[in-house]
């Protein structure tokens, strides 16, 4: 077997003539970062590549030390002859998908992505190509998203509902990213919205590098006099059914996550309303998404990885699953059906 | 029926009593009578025989979704229920979301769901992906479970009728009452629950059962004795003998009407007051002699009820409560008029129809030692009830308990799992169990519950990653884990691989303590048989 452009390695996918990784999980010299997610962005590595966007929360996420190179979305970068430019994944801030162009070859590794707007980051943006290295978080047809804008009609009405109700509605969601999502799309006249400090952190690097936000509270400074039966609540999972709950007095919890689609994902979390809203592609989004790449080969990541790879061999492409360390939505890490 | 799968959402989203009331009496509130009858049908735990198999179901789901078979089942997998995969593999169609007025449940159910039982295959086919494309996710999730007969509604009777007598301000007991027996679903017998009086009274309905909870604590816990009155809690079928308008009816208390399969308590029957309903045990008796459970099994497992069977296991019913009398309810009255009025009615000491004996003690200590002794008289244990008590509707703490014997417990590993149905689809929480034999395991009980969710997710953890053999649904896994399993009683039987029956098998606790080398064995198990 001839070698390929991008070949994975156990540090992670890796590019020989360019000699660098794109979202490695052992340190290696240089890294190309697709996003800040704590499975793709990972500490120990000499030197980071991202976007002009995606450098704050990387920042957020590495500390001060870390080296951060930066390019804009399109802009190329040449290394050893070998081409490297980013695009927009539309996952969260500053999220890009890696092109890389050696002597008329092209392949896209997609990082996580999904196909829908969302006001916080720019909208993925298809990338013609050979070879698409694409996630599959999400890969079964089951997966099929409502609009965002009539989540976040359900998640109003729920609020509402909690707050005649005379109780707290606790939001779970992934502090990076999602958080900010929802965030973007809530109404703030309905109630004050207070997150927790791993969310209210993000927020404050959202909102510097001009996104949009709400007015927020972080939970820790609210005083004894805060009325919590009005208020909405954005927590990360790892707060549920922890200690610090309990200054909510009644609650509410819901989670937002594409998990949410299936009942007995919701049952299994213990929340009361399961909202389905995910940062990734669901099974149209991600079909779509590879057929608009034009490419011939398809590596699939993450999740369904098996599956997506099967249905587009029957589609007649050259798909193969390949194993990451990649989670995609806190899939490995809730337990939930892989 | 966008309303009921509103209703259903609401109920599955909330464990807060108050909160399921509150969205059934919306429900009520808002449900024209003719879709109310058949939400109340449903709610009530009455379903539509299956109109479409499963195998059916998935073969036009697969064809209208346009995936293979291979996909399918990985979809299934992920989501562990068939009418929810089919529900979510579906794309809604641009007229099911635009979809403004939707037609009314009984429309969909008496006008698009009944005819279907008639139809061919083609037919049938063709209105099923009619509907599947005019449906948007959650109702096309309502219509697959209401098509396949697997429509359950996890809320219990008592909540239905609370929310109806809170819409109605008519009074629960009267609608409870009104909910039982058998009925046909329409606008009008919903209209008639909440009449103030009803001349067409059916003469067949039955009361609603009072039922007991288990006494956890010590009997003292209870008071003194002397307001207590003590019998046998008996393992027997319990059941309701109605006697109106010259008729006899026997309701078993899963709704059944099952007078036909008792004939000697029919012609009995014939012989009480006019206006009489008893509450009773129909038991296994011959010569003088209650018989264990197992004997009456084998006359309920036949179709055709023989001379012979009935010769070999005649039934009586041992009649503990006086419900109604010259057709009068006769429920409000304290339990000991009521015991008074009985013994009044059965005094003749009818062979069929018996009263059931009072266990006696003067103190709790007397009546705890006649309690170990139920065994002999092939009883499971006390009953204790309140002198004072009005005969109640349901499952009501406070004045009926039932105060078992120990149960028998076995130590067994776990050798075959398989999903659990309902809201455990999607996990193995249907074990079966083995016990010694040599250096096998032999299958020998069959268990569902016991597990704290917990728990739960740790076997279906455990099973998934321990599997050796996958056959059908069901996967064989390292027998490494052990638990001891609590059950009624046991019987031989030749249909079980083990030799031996097991009556309400339930897992008592896990036990992490014992390697499975150290789980009971099969001898131990033939040894209880013997003596029990
Ligand atoms: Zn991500
Ligand atoms: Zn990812």
């Amino acid at each position: 077997m001839t070698e390929t452009l991008l070949h994975l390695t156990p540090r992670g996918l890796y590019c020989p003539p360019g000699d660098f990784f794109i979202d490695p999980w052992q340190p290696v010299s240089r890294a190309v970062i697709t996003h800040a997610h704590s499975d793709h962005a990972r500490p120990g590595m000499r030197a980071y590549l991202t976007t002009h966007e995606g450098q704050a929360v990387l920042r957020g996420r590495l500390g001060p030390d870390a080296a951060i190179q930066t390019l804009a979305y399109g802009e190329p970068l040449g290394l050893n002859g070998v081409e490297l430019s980013l695009y927009p994944a539309g996952h969260m801030l500053g999220a890009a998908q890696v092109r890389v162009a050696y002597r008329g070859e092209v392949w896209v590794v997609s990082g996580d992505y999904k196909t829908e707007t969302d006001p916080t980051c720019a909208p993925f943006e298809p990338v013609r190509c050979h070879t698409f290295v694409t996630e599959a978080t999400f890969g079964l047809p089951i997966y099929r998203w409502r609009p965002q804008a009539e989540v976040l009609a359900a998640i109003h009405t729920w609020w509402r509902a909690n707050q005649d109700a005379g109780r707290a509605s606790l939001l779970f969601g992934y502090a990076l990213g999602k958080a900010q999502r929802l965030l973007a799309g809530l109404d703030p006249a309905i109630g004050p919205i207070f997150c927790h400090g791993a969310v209210e952190r993000f927020n404050g690097i959202y909102r510097a590098a001009g996104i949009a936000l709400p007015p927020t509270a972080y939970t820790g400074a609210a005083t004894r006099e805060v009325d919590w039966s009005r208020a909405l609540i954005i927590a990360p999972p790892s707060a549920q059914a922890s200690a610090w709950m309990r200054r909510f007095g009644e609650v509410s919890t819901a989670f937002a996550s594409g998990w949410m689609r299936i009942r007995g994902a919701r049952r299994r979390r213990g929340v009361d309303r399961g909202f389905v809203l995910s940062d990734h592609a669901d099974w149209p989004g991600l079909l779509g998404a590879i057929a608009a790449t034009g490419a011939e080969r398809v590596w699939v990541t993450h999740g369904y990885s098996a599956v997506l790879a099967r249905w587009l061999t029957e589609q007649g492409l050259d798909a193969r699953p390949i194993t990451t360390p990649f989670e995609g939505e806190q899939g490995a890490a809730t337990g939930e059906e892989e | 029926m966008r309303a009921l799968a509103e209703l259903y959402a609401a109920l599955d989203e909330t464990t807060r009593t108050s909160e399921k009331v509150a969205a059934l009496a919306r429900y009520f509130a808002a449900a024209p009578p003719a879709d109310a009858a058949w939400a109340l049908y449903f709610l009530s735990g009455r379903k539509p025989r299956q109109v479409i198999g499963s195998r059916r179901l998935s073969e036009w789901a697969i064809d209208a979704a346009g995936v293979p078979a291979w996909l399918f089942g990985e979809c299934y997998d992920a989501v562990g229920d068939l009418a929810e995969t089919v529900a979510l593999l579906l794309a809604d169609t641009p007229s099911a979301v635009a979809a403004g007025e939707p037609a009314s449940l009984s429309f969909w159910i008496e006008e698009r769901l009944l005819p279907l039982r008639e139809a061919d295959e083609a037919t049938q086919r063709a209105a099923v992906l009619q509907a599947w494309s005019e449906l948007d996710q959650p109702r096309r999730f309502l219509w697959n479970k209401l098509i396949t007969g697997g429509f359950r509604v996890g809320v219990s009777q008592r909540l239905v009728v609370r929310a109806l007598a809170q819409v109605s301000g008519v009074e629960d007991t009267v609608i409870a009452h009104r909910l039982m027996g058998d009925w046909a679903p329409s606008a009008d017998w919903y209209r008639g629950l909440f009449v103030s009086q009803r001349a067409d009274a059916d003469v067949s309905r039955p009361y609603p059962f009072f039922l007991a909870h288990s006494l956890e604590d010590d009997p003292a816990s209870l008071g003194t004795l002397e307001e207590w009155q003590a019998e046998w809690k008996w393992d027997g079928i319990r059941a309701q003998l109605i006697r109106r308008a010259g008729q006899s009816f026997l309701w078993s208390r899963g709704e059944e009407l099952i007078t036909e399969r008792f004939p000697e308590l029919a012609e009995a029957a014939a012989r009480l007051p006019d206006g009489t309903v008893l509450d009773g045990e129909v038991l296994p008796f011959r010569d003088g002699v209650v018989l264990p459970f197992g004997q009456l099994q084998r006359r309920i497992g036949r179709k055709q009820l023989t001379r012979k069977i009935l010769a070999e296991v005649p039934v009586a019913l041992f009649a503990y409560d006086l419900l109604e009398v010259e057709g009068r309810d006769l429920r409000g009255a304290p339990l000991r008029e009521r015991r008074a009025r009985l013994e009044q009615i059965l005094d003749s000491g009818d062979d069929a129809i018996r009263i059931s004996p009072l266990v006696s003690g003067s103190t709790w200590d007397e009546l705890a030692a006649a309690r170990e002794r139920s065994r002999e008289v092939n009883a499971e244990g006390l009953m204790l009830k309140r002198r004072a008590s009005p005969y109640r509707v349901g499952r009501v703490r406070g004045d009926w308990w039932k105060w078992k014997v120990a149960p028998y417990t076995v130590d067994a590993v776990l050798i075959y799992a398989r999903r659990g149905s309902g809201k455990r689809a999607s996990l193995y929480t249907d074990y079966t169990f083995g016990v010694w034999a040599g250096d096998t395991l032999v299958p020998f009980a069959r268990a569902y519950s016991g597990l704290t969710d917990a728990e739960i997710r740790e076997v279906d953890a455990f099973v998934r990653r321990n599997t050796v053999e996958q056959f059908g649904p069901v996967r064989t896994v390292r027998p490494e884990l052990v638990f001891e399993l609590a059950f009624e009683g046991l019987q031989p039987s030749t249909r079980h691989k083990a030799g031996i029956a097991v009556r309400f098998p339930r897992i008592l606790r896990w036990r992490r303590d014992k390697p499975p080398r150290e789980a009971d064995t099969l001898e131990i198990v033939r040894a209880m048989l013997r003596e029990g």
